[in-house]
């Protein structure tokens, strides 16, 4: 093992963490083989790793305890073949003590951050390009294909290559009825959909103390959609409060050193940032919302990964109810992240008021995302979603068309059938 | 397997090609056979796309190809087209890996002078050499890392575990 020598510039988060868990002076650029904290593979992609596993010659298990399998894709599953599907899993993982989480509960990456399972400076890989949302709680946490995670399943490895980072500054603080969804389409819209291909996005800045985990854990997700290989926030006190409210431990917190080397720096000023939009059928394609013009809108979805968590149900519904309901004929979804989300806005009145304007509920999981499940617009229907992505057929149907926007976006759309600037309410 | 060679008809494409456009997510939910799928590849590109693939065909494609999710069904399903190999400006790093790890020879190579219908031929030797035949032009190509190429050289990550129990351990730190 090769040490540090004086002189050496210091580390981002990113280094620091597969630094640790190689047991390596990890810098950018070098390939390293990284003993892995957690491993998390869903319905859609956990019956090809199965398969893999087998091929590979799989045998024992390196870790059962670290790894989970969330039945998310199809919640509930939609046909007979995705119902086998998940019989496969729950076979599969049975006897090998991995744990399920079952239809209805969430979606992994929500339930990663929930259960403590993703902890600060911890290494996860997840069979999902979404996985990087556990950035949120100052983990590396990175979406692999079916494969890597069967040979990671046998291994209790894997090999990475050591990304550079892009420093992304947040700085001053959102306007009325701006939300971090707009940060975070800013920043793709400004980057592009391979700006950060490879690289590590650190999140830093004045800003960023104020931002709740669930405004992390968003900006995180995203992260993929400029071609991150990781989005990672540093813990602090709210990180630290989110994880003792969870009775989980605090993990292993890691910051950048202070003369971490950087590929490139890109401040956002949220004080300027007005409310964005991602028009069809690409997420880069961003502008804000006052300059899309007329679109009528049909359907209506506050869900996902990226935008279903009870801040975003919360957000919507300040907007909502200034209103006197929904457009005539528009179709309102709702669909939670995870139970407890679902539990949450049960307790607090929310999901009842949701629900008495017209509202749809499905079950938690990745609903209506990715067609896989849930709710599929019809031809010619414009969507506007807080989801994460928006290409052609996304949500099921090659002919429906997907905007992307803030949860705030998306109700003012319900109200008034159209794209609407939702600064137009007052509340 | 010391060398690899293929050549083969261009198909061209265009910049961000995600995977639900390889693959529809959908799809998957009645199947997860690329014998099955093949015939909904690219579709979203081009509906009449996956009738015109002829074995051995090579997909040519610019910048960032794969982004999106990192469903290995969408390497998977361009193998299971007999196509085996994509050149592109860039690839998302996970279809990266889903095609090491699968056999598929993606090839990281300037394809904005490819052509639709041109003959490529592709070496994987020592160095990594790129033709347009038709053109009689050579692409430069980005050399493979030593742990991509030894995967690639073993005939994807499900040899490397089978045979060898684990990964190749050339040109990897610890």
């Amino acid at each position: 093992m090769s040490q540090p020598q004086l002189g050496n510039p210091g580390k981002t988060i990113a280094e620091k963490i597969l630094s640790a868990k190689s047991g390596h002076d990890a810098r950018a650029g070098d390939v390293v083989v990284c003993a892995l904290d957690h491993l998390m593979a869903t319905d859609g992609s956990m019956p090809m790793t199965i398969d893999y596993f087998d091929r590979m010659g799989g045998d024992k298990i390196a870790s059962p305890e670290r790894i989970v399998v969330a039945l998310d894709h199809y919640s509930p599953a939609p046909n007979r073949q995705t119902a086998t599907l998940h019989d496969q899993i729950r076979a599969f993982c049975k006897p090998r003590n991995i744990t399920v989480y079952n239809v209805g509960d969430g979606i992994g990456h929500q339930l990663a951050l929930e259960t403590g399972r993703a902890l600060p400076g911890s290494l996860i890989i997840g069979a999902d390009s979404h996985t990087v949302t556990c950035g949120g709680l100052n983990a590396f946490a990175t979406g692999v294909g079916s494969s890597d995670l069967a040979a990671a399943m046998i291994s209790g490895e894997i090999w990475l290559r050591v990304p550079e980072t892009i420093h992304v500054e947040l700085t001053g603080a959102l306007q009325d009825r701006v939300h971090t969804k707009d940060v975070a389409l800013a920043l793709v819209g400004k980057l592009g959909a391979d700006g950060a291909a490879y690289q590590a996005l650190e999140f830093g800045g004045p800003a960023v103390p104020g931002m709740s985990i669930d405004d992390r854990a968003l900006l995180a997700n995203l992260s993929v959609e400029m071609g991150a290989k990781c989005g990672i926030f540093r813990a602090d006190k709210v990180t630290d409060a989110y994880l003792k409210g969870r009775g989980v431990d605090r993990g292993a917190p890691t910051s950048a050193d202070n003369d971490a080397v950087y590929s490139r720096q890109v401040t956002l000023d949220l004080t300027s940032i007005v409310p964005q939009i991602a028009m069809p059928h690409r997420v880069d394609n961003v502008i804000p919302v006052t300059e899309a013009g007329d679109v009528p809108i049909h359907m209506v979805y506050i869900g996902t990964c990226a935008g279903g968590r009870t801040s975003d149900l919360h957000q919507a519904l300040e907007i909502l109810r200034t209103g006197a309901g929904f457009a005539e004929g528009t179709q309102v979804i709702f669909t939670p992240a995870s139970r407890n989300i679902m539990k949450e806005v049960s307790s607090d009145g929310s999901l009842a008021e949701f629900i008495g304007m017209g509202g749809i509920v499905q079950s938690a999981g990745c609903g209506s995302c990715c067609g896989t499940c849930g709710a599929i617009p019809g031809d010619g229907v414009n969507v506007i979603s807080t989801a994460n992505c928006n290409f052609k057929g996304r949500m099921g149907n090659a002919h429906a068309s997907i905007y992307l926007a803030s949860p705030a976006s998306c109700a003012a759309a319900a109200l008034s059938g159209r794209i609407t600037d939702p600064r137009g309410f007052a509340g | 397997m010391n060398e690899i060679s293929i050549q083969g008809r261009a198909r061209i494409l265009g910049d961000d090609i995600n995977t639900d456009y390889i693959i529809a997510s959908r799809r998957k939910r009645d199947s997860l056979d690329p014998e099955v799928l093949r015939a909904y590849l690219l579709e979203a590109v081009d509906p009449e796309f996956a009738a015109s693939v002829e074995p051995g065909d090579l997909l040519v494609a610019g910048k960032n190809f794969g982004c999106g999710s990192a469903m290995e069904v969408a390497a998977t399903v361009v193998l299971g087209a007999g196509i085996n190999a994509v050149l592109a400006k860039s690839f998302s790093r996970t279809y990266f890996r889903n095609a090491i790890n699968n056999g598929l020879l993606p090839v990281v190579c300037d394809t904005s002078q490819v052509v639709e219908g041109d003959a490529l031929s592709i070496l994987l030797g020592t160095d990594f050499t790129v033709r347009n035949e038709t053109r009689d032009q050579i692409l430069n190509a980005d050399q493979l890392s030593p742990i991509v190429r030894s995967i690639v050289m073993a005939g994807g990550l499900v040899t490397c575990f089978r045979e060898h129990g684990g990964f190749p351990t050339s040109g990897v730190i610890s």
